[in-house]
């Protein structure tokens, strides 16, 4: 058994393409190296820092955006592939300078603790409980589609908080979902 | 990640043209790919992004099944009133893979074609045969607590990790591609001498849909997942069941177990030893271990033969 | 001494909450927008030898790519033979080291041409297992931060030899890993006289600067370091780590803001970790359960390059009173990371034993475990005879028996089944010490009437912004929206790092005396150091205290581990914010969880690194493994503390939450698992 010998490879240069996407309301169209994540396009290139890079492979959740009013994993989202979507981020959850009820719900319940997972968690629980209220079944629903711990924890495993406010988000979750 | 050239096909044929390429891989929801390039695992020079054919629906067809476009994503598919009415096993195990964010975007056919998640696999600065064959396969006496039991190789131990797949097993369903129709049990091969190849497909090979026949057994039919942490979690081992019974006698039965092989795995042993038995935990005991007796486990994973064991008891018990 | 609180005690919202819910709170690496480039770190793919030779030819050829530093190219640092001595040598420690860099206009060159820098390697045989009995252990001259490593009273062999009953088990724990959800990142700008910023994701901003500064040879006058927000550490942020050094040496050489994040994967192997340990616990008891001698004996791993040892054992010598004790810790330096603090050192991995012991012992008495406690329960410190400043144990224990429904528990194991699920409960103690350090601080009056406190203090999300903002306004007398608390700067002075659960105490004492100066002296700015009010302390034992309960349901066909309730109970003198406060004992019983349940690094001896290196395969909680979950705080008054009478709650939650886990699990099942984690396939294999 021997150690994988790295590749002997020549560098080959970066193709570029033209993409067109809308952001938080806003038509953006940019040139970019095909291997761009939406989540790296957002916090390099766009400024929107807002959704954040834990594990950059689809193991956390801290980079869900919602795309096309559904909830993703940005880091793994190629901007190439997305072309005339439309991506909402934490930053444009708030319509017209009021906060989201999910925004007051986190604060009030204290449903965060050093924030990073925070954005991430906030558009997952916007698109989930989109998803909750249009009757999608989960890995624990028996029966009718309805709101509850349960299902709010089982929906929501996709974004990890190490922090542990897990029992805080719930509630926050439960509140603004009511 | 290597520079590569993105294309979006307009039709079928025009992707499997693009695919014909030598380094070129077609693009679903990219929830696994993009997660390999990411890690050099895959290295494509050209992505053929197939999500905007015309295989995002689900259709009834003429004999009462359903066509599940390849495009189909995984919680759409889960979320589909015929499915969950017809073959609830179905969206129970979507439902059970991976993350609500990732369901979302993973397409039907990317779910088949995902790879292990070995971790020799996964780091390219580790031997692995799947990855590069010849180098040796480290997890056979190293970390593999959660790979294979049945029908592993020397060359390779890794397991098959999709939740879908184990359902779509044991319904009988077929995988219609660009040049023709398998038996999905047909679709992913066992390790061998070649663990490079997951499947049988062959290069810019493209799937386009997967059947499922009627199977008024699936009505009542079950997925059930073992898994160390209570969500967002591979199958330790899982059952996908389906179970009619008349008179205290099974009438007809469907298994499949995720988890313990290469491919999702048809207990057919265990079906022969049903059909027509006693409808009791003794029966199911019976068969389990009728199917079992073909594992071989590895140093340390033999618990998966109990665990696997108990669970076809249960999950056949609660369906009788 | 204390002022009338208004604001101490109240549940206060998070200060900076608005900025984290909406996106606006900058993270180190999104301080930056424009003109930085990126440094992606290159590891070694052996665990000892030397490196033969960098071809770094196919990534400098690369457009875009700006430079590769390695140990062929780079300038020398004052470090040597240390984890942040990057480069300086051609010796690799352990697999996964930082032995080149690549720095490129974009993130995507920049990971793409890390794999184009091909490094051979002279390969040497390692050694990377803990063993009980390893040929190279060693008795470190102290343990951290400052502990005696071995501690004797009393004749303990003796006493075992003659005790009525005794306990003599080994528990293991694996390498646990802190992962905080922001991978550790820094972004470097030097200015053109020789200055340097660094936006840092650091639990001490203050001593940052001084490591950094000393590393890189530059007078610390000219080194800031900033960190308003810092996604999570337990403890992994309190050294300064590889990227941060990284950083600023590519941006001296690119002469342009260089950041850099390691990835999650890179995060397990040059970010610190938690020690595997293995510990012999050996008890003594009379027949009514009176301990007559403890035993603990540690052994543990360090690396080649830097000394770190847990001090796991130093539970033992305050815990319970027992005549006879010897405490002892044994060390081998393996060719790994350097293990660092993980929240809780020492008293996390030390309870789990000693309380899984104690209900050993409780199990062979047929006596309550709660009550084997309190026929323990010392007056003073057993080991160094001072009066406790407060101890509130017995207490923490009976309010948690109460509340949890622990009367009349009647421990059968295996009688309470439901289908296949076994039911169980268990407890365990639970404590840390209540520190204090020297911090400075400023109070400033502005010209509109309000105020500014500044102090390089960290909110790691420990909500430490906005107990300081309370501490500060009860000082100076005011609503708390009157005053701005800045933190997160080493311009702000000396302080010291988030770590010890002192925080509070250290930097809200300093906070207090400069804000009641400033009122005392009528001017508009006062600056403190709170050196003299941390020594002149009088001579006690303080310590915080809690009761952890834990009711598990396990699968006896399948092996798993569910928790449907969890209760601490702690005793921690004041608490400044109740809501902040539940949240961190909350989080830090849930990280006791997945100690307990779920998490490993899991070494391959042959490769010497953690092959489970993400968060796919390290299991860290999930919502759906955290069911009904609480914390109380019960008042304590503890006068011996300092101006607020606060113990700290940081690290508490995680001490004992495993141990109840186990004992839970024992008390269902009848199975005594003495490794962590109970990992599924270990508890099927244990039922089948």
């Amino acid at each position: 058994m021997h150690d994988a010998p790295t590749p002997a490879v020549t560098p080959e240069p970066p193709a570029f393409t033209e993409v067109a996407l809308r952001v938080n309301g806003v038509e953006h169209t940019l040139t970019i190296d095909t291997r761009t994540s939406l989540l790296d396009l957002l916090r390099e290139r766009l400024g929107a820092t807002g959704a954040k890079k834990g594990c950059d492979h689809g193991q956390c959740g801290a980079c869900t955006v919602l795309i096309d009013g559904r909830r993703a994993n940005s880091c793994l989202a190629l901007v190439v592939a997305y072309a005339h979507s439309d991506v909402v981020t934490v930053e444009g959850l708030a319509a017209g300078g009021e906060p989201h009820a999910l925004q007051r719900a986190f604060v009030e319940h204290d449903a965060f603790q050093c924030g990073y997972c925070t954005p991430g968690q906030l558009c997952s629980a916007a698109g989930m409980l989109d998803e909750l209220r249009a009757g999608r079944p989960s890995a624990v629903t028996d029966g009718e589609v309805a709101l509850s711990a349960e299902e709010v924890r089982e929906r929501m495993s996709g974004n990890i908080c190490r922090c542990g406010a897990y029992p805080n988000l719930v509630r926050a979750i439960l509140e603004a979902g009511a | 990640m290597r520079p590569f050239r993105y294309e979006r096909a307009a039709d079928a044929a025009g992707a499997v043209e693009l695919a014909a390429a030598p380094e070129a891989m077609f693009l679903g929801g990219g929830t696994n790919l993009v997660d390999l390039m990411r890690l050099g695992v895959e290295r494509p020079a050209l992505l053929v992004d197939v999500t905007k054919l015309d295989d995002g629906r689900i259709d009834e067809t003429p004999d009462g099944g359903l066509r599940i476009g390849a495009g189909v994503r995984n919680s759409d598919l889960a979320g589909d009133t015929r499915v969950r009415e017809r073959y609830p096993v179905l969206s129970a195990a979507v439902l059970h893979g991976a993350s609500g964010q990732l369901r979302n975007v993973a397409t039907t056919g990317g779910n088949l074609l995902q790879r292990t998640r070995c971790a020799y696999f996964q780091d390219v600065t580790k031997p692995c045969n799947k990855r590069d064959p010849g180098s040796g396969c480290p997890a056979r006496e190293g970390e593999h607590h959660n790979l294979a039991i049945i029908g592993w190789s020397d060359a390779c131990v890794a397991t098959h990790p999709s939740d879908m797949a184990v359902a779509l097993a044991a319904l009988d369903a077929s995988v219609e591609t660009s040049t023709r129709s398998l038996p999905l049990l047909d679709l992913h091969r066992l390790p061998g001498e070649e663990p490079e190849r997951d499947t049988v497909l062959d290069h810019g090979e493209l799937i386009r849909a997967v059947h499922l026949p009627p199977l008024p057994v699936a009505r009542r039919s079950r997925y059930v997942k073992v898994r160390e942490r209570a969500s967002f979690s591979f199958a330790v081992v899982s059952v996908a069941a389906a179970l009619h019974v008349e008179d205290g006698t099974v009438a007809d039965i469907r298994l499949a177990l995720g988890g313990v092989a290469h491919k999702p795995w048809r207990a057919e042993r265990a079906e022969e030893a049903l059909r027509g038995a006693a409808a009791s935990a003794e029966s199911f005991a019976r068969a389990a271990d009728a199917e079992l007796a073909q594992a071989r486990p590895l140093r340390e994973n033999a618990y998966k033969v109990p665990v696997a064991r108990n669970l076809i008891i249960r999950t056949l018990s609660e369906l009788a | 001494m204390s002022v009338a609180s208004r604001s101490i005690g109240a549940a206060l919202d998070r200060i900076e909450g608005r900025e984290k819910v909406s996106g606006e709170a900058l993270y180190a690496y999104e301080h930056v927008r424009e003109g930085a480039a990126y440094a992606t770190p290159v590891q070694s793919t052996v665990a000892k030898g030397r490196i033969g030779s960098v071809d770094a030819s196919a990534a400098l050829a690369v457009p875009g790519v700006l430079a590769v530093l390695s140990c062929e190219n780079t300038p020398p640092l004052e470090a040597r033979d240390e984890e942040l001595a990057l480069f300086q040598s051609d010796r690799v420690s352990y697999r996964g080291q930082i032995v080149a860099a690549v720095v490129a206009e974009t993130y995507e060159l920049a990971r793409y041409a890390e794999r184009l820098v091909r490094i051979a390697y002279d390969e040497e045989p390692h050694d990377v297992e803990l063993l009980a009995d390893h040929p190279r252990l060693y008795k470190p001259e102290q343990v951290n931060p400052s502990y005696e490593t071995d501690t004797e009273q009393g004749d303990p062999d003796a006493a075992l030899a003659d005790a009525h009953v005794t306990v003599d088990a080994t528990y293991e724990t694996p390498s646990f890993h802190n992962n905080p959800m922001e991978p550790h990142a820094s972004t470097a700008v030097w200015d053109g006289d020789g200055g340097l910023t660094i936006y840092d994701s650091t639990q001490g901003s203050a001593p940052a600067r001084g490591t950094i500064a000393r590393v890189l040879g530059v007078d610390a006058e000219r080194v800031r370091v900033v960190a308003p927000h810092v996604g999570g550490g337990f403890g992994s942020k309190g050294d300064v780590r590889p990227q941060a050094i990284l950083a600023a040496m590519a941006a001296q050489v690119v002469r342009r803001p260089v950041k850099c994040a390691v990835t999650r994967q890179q995060m397990f192997d040059v970010t610190g970790y938690r020690t595997p340990t293995i510990q012999r616990l050996r008890l003594g008891a009379d027949r009514d359960g009176a301990l007559t001698a403890i035993v603990h004996d540690v052994v543990e791993q360090t690396s080649r390059l830097e000394e770190f040892a847990e001090q796991t054992a130093v539970v033992t010598r305050m815990m319970y009173a027992a005549p006879n004790r010897r405490t002892t810790h044994r060390l081998v330096a393996l060719d790994v990371p350097t293990p660092s603090w993980m929240r809780a050192p020492g008293e996390c991995p030390g309870m789990y034993a000693l309380e899984s012991a104690l209900d050993e012992l409780a199990v062979e008495l047929e006596l309550d475990p709660i009550e084997l406690r309190v026929r323990n329960e010392p007056d003073v410190d057993p080991e160094s005879g001072h009066a406790f400043s407060s101890r509130n144990l017995v207490a923490c224990l009976r309010e948690g028996a109460e509340r949890f429904g622990w009367k009349g528990r009647n421990s059968a194991p295996g009688a309470r089944r439901d289908g296949p699920w076994l039911g169980g409960t268990g407890v365990a103690a639970s404590t840390y010490p209540a520190r204090m350090r020297p911090s400075e601080a400023l109070a400033r009056r502005e010209p509109d009437g309000r105020f500014v406190v500044r102090i390089a203090a960290a909110d790691i999300g420990t909500g430490a912004r906005t107990v300081l903002t309370q501490i500060a306004a009860d000082a100076l007398d005011v609503e708390p929206a009157r005053v701005r608390v800045e933190i997160g700067d080493s311009a702000f002075g000396q302080a010291p790092v988030a770590g010890g659960s002192a925080g509070t105490a250290s930097w809200g004492t300093a906070v207090h005396l400069a804000c009641r100066r400033l009122v005392e002296s009528g001017g508009h700015e006062a600056r403190v150091d709170s050196e003299s009010a941390v020594e002149e302390r009088e001579p006690y034992s303080r310590h915080a205290f809690g009761a952890q309960f834990v009711e598990v349901r396990v699968n006896a066909e399948t092996g798993e581990i569910r928790v449907p309730r969890a209760l601490g109970v702690f005793a921690a003198g004041t608490i400044v914010n109740a809501k902040t406060a539940r949240s961190q004992l909350i989080g830090g019983m849930t990280m006791g969880l997945g100690m307990a349940l779920l998490e490993e690094g899991i070494l391959d001896p042959r490769f010497g690194d953690v092959v489970n290196h993400d968060l796919a395969q390290y299991h860290v909680p999930v919502y759906a493994d955290v069911e009904e979950i609480d914390a109380v705080c019960i008042d304590e008054d503890d006068p011996h503390l300092n101006p607020l009478g606060a113990k700290g709650i940081g690290e508490i939650g995680i001490v004992g939450t495993a141990a109840a886990v186990a004992n839970a699990v024992y008390d269902a099942t009848g199975i005594r698992f003495r490794r962590l984690p109970l990992r599924l396939d270990r508890v099927a294999q244990a039922l089948a």
